[in-house]
């Protein structure tokens, strides 16, 4: 697989891998996909006054994959909840340049950024 | 030794230079073409591609070398041998055997007949990947035309026992078919003894180049006939026209003369250097499972699933080492191996695998290389992996038994129940 210099150094020198603890109520965890479709990831935020303070993620998968859930969790440091929601996969996609073959690893991360989100919002209902 | 490591020899070989050496002379000087019997530059060629098709029959003992036909490789050799044995003999029956585990090269040509109105058997091997004689045997029926096997899986290594399931073909008076692509110049083989009518060959898995190969059509005891593929000027003994690969055959000749000298010695060579690329992976690495027959298969074939630990993220990460996988995430078409499938390896499992076949250039210094890079490649994938970190903690994890590494969301929400487990949506 041919990939930009971009998926190369984020997949080698992963942002943000890590584990923050769920119980946490500052905290949002989100799982999307499945070891038999080849990807799981998990991203977690940790929330103060409404604004992402810090983000990571753990991830199985290809170097898409990787990439893609690495520079999720650096987009979400320092935005808000709200904005943390406007996440699209394009923007994932375009800064990696995916093939096309991979543009799914981003629909993966934007799924599981969100889930975060959901995920810390029915904690704080 | 060279960077990359090349430990992909199933998918192609390198040129042998010798092979290289034995071919130039027809790229060069002695360019004439085999058909042209009235002058000497068509008599170097035609000599040259006897003395070619010699050797091959040597190899695979063949009865005369008049049972070689040259084509342009295994696939072109595997449609030539079904379609022509179904559409030959298409007024006896139409019922063809094969097994789900073959080439694709053997798989959509069978398909393709069952479009046409054939009807195909597609024999499940057992978890390792071999049909049993029985299995064949049972399936035979009063109109069935061709068995067709592949003597070793490209994927897994592993060998069918083509001896005895061609004994009970010949038997029952059914054509048998080999794809023996990963196993000529590996194996002896002897199509006699063997039983076998049709066998296909490549030459670029035996550090011949690509676009050669052959295929072996018995002709006695039975004569085997085909209905022809390629019409255009009869060569072949009408069996396959178009003008001889003068160079491409000369290369596929000296190729099998060096595997027939070399082979027994080459065989021991791989078969150590892959019992020491096991072992050394094996010592360093937990939740390592071996896919294919520990024994019956290619020595030089190794198909390892690393638990919870993504193919394409083991090997880009390793750099430097080539070799293929059953995941997914490495395929055009983002479905994981079906041969890996059909053996019962899990959708999980198969993402995690990778294929390592050794080859003529190989050495130690090679898989000491493989086995370092790899094991660390493999331990930092696990660690970025949620599932691994949450499935030791919970304890599930058993090294001896393979049932418990990546266990489905439904074992998983069986075995733990916790929803910290595998809490997630499903695309």
């Amino acid at each position: 697989m041919e990939y930009s210099q971009k998926v190369m150094d984020l997949f080698e020198n992963p942002r943000n891998v890590g584990t923050m603890d769920e119980n946490d109520p500052d905290v949002g965890t989100g799982t999307q996909g499945s070891p038999a479709c080849g990807d799981v990831m998990k991203v977690q935020i940790k929330v103060e006054s409404g604004k992402i303070v810090d983000a990571k993620f753990k991830t199985f998968g290809c170097c898409a994959a990787i990439a893609s859930s690495s520079l999720a969790t650096e987009w979400l440091k320092g935005k808000t909840l709200d904005e943390a929601a406007t996440l699209k996969n394009s923007v994932l996609a375009e800064e990696l340049q995916l093939p096309a073959v991979k543009v799914h690893c981003s629909v993966l991360a934007e799924e599981a950024v969100k889930a975060a989100i959901e995920d810390y919002n029915t904690k704080h209902k | 030794m060279k960077l990359p490591v090349y430990l992909d020899n199933n998918a192609t070989t390198p040129v042998d230079p010798r092979v290289l050496d034995a071919m130039l002379p027809y790229l060069k000087e002695n360019f004439g073409n085999a058909a042209s019997t009235s002058h000497s530059f068509g008599h170097t060629a035609s000599q040259a591609v006897e003395h070619a098709r010699q050797a091959i029959a040597n190899l695979l003992h063949t009865e005369t070398k008049e049972e070689i036909v040259f084509t342009s490789g295994a696939t072109e050799s595997d449609n030539l041998a079904i379609k022509g044995v179904a559409e030959k003999l298409a007024s006896k029956g139409k019922h063809i055997i094969t097994c789900t585990t073959e080439h694709k090269a053997v798989l959509d040509p069978c398909k393709y007949l069952e479009s046409k109105g054939y009807e195909v058997t597609w024999l499940a091997p057992d978890k390792y990947g071999r049909v049993s004689v029985q299995q064949v045997a049972e399936a035979i029926r009063p109109d069935t035309i061709l068995i067709t096997l592949m003597l070793a899986n490209n994927e897994i290594g592993t060998l069918h026992p083509i001896k005895e399931i061609g004994a009970v073909a010949h038997e029952r008076g059914v054509i048998f078919h080999t794809d023996a692509t990963q196993a000529v110049g590996k194996l002896p083989i002897d199509v006699r003894d063997m039983h076998v009518d049709l066998l296909s060959m490549s030459g670029h898995k035996l550090y011949a180049p690509k676009g050669i190969g052959a295929l072996y059509v018995r002709r006695r005891n039975p004569v085997v006939q085909l209905v022809i593929q390629m019409h255009g000027g009869g060569h072949e003994r009408n069996m396959r026209s178009g003008t001889l690969n003068v160079p491409g055959i000369v290369a596929l000749g000296k190729a099998c003369e060096i595997a027939a000298a070399e082979m027994t010695d080459e065989h021991a060579k791989m078969r150590k250097l892959r019992d020491r690329l096991e072992k050394g992976l094996m010592s360093r690495l937990k939740y390592v499972k071996l896919n294919g027959h520990p024994t019956e298969r290619l020595a030089n074939t190794s198909n390892l699933s690393f638990a919870y630990a993504e193919a394409e993220s083991i090997f880009m990460r390793a750099r430097d080492i080539a070799v293929s996988s059953g995941s997914a995430c490495t395929s055009a078409t983002l479905k994981h191996s079906y041969v890996l499938d059909a053996i019962g390896v899990s959708p999980a499992m198969a993402n995690c695998s990778l294929r390592i076949s050794l080859g003529r250039f190989n050495d130690e210094a090679d898989v000491d290389y493989a086995v370092e890079k790899l094991a660390r490649s493999v331990q930092t994938s696990r660690d970025l992996n949620p599932d691994y970190e949450t499935h030791l903690r919970l304890g599930i994890l058993d090294e001896n038994n393979p049932d418990t590494w990546m266990p489905s969301e439904e074992q998983c929400k069986a075995l733990c129940g916790d929803k910290f487990c595998c809490r997630r949506n499903i695309h």
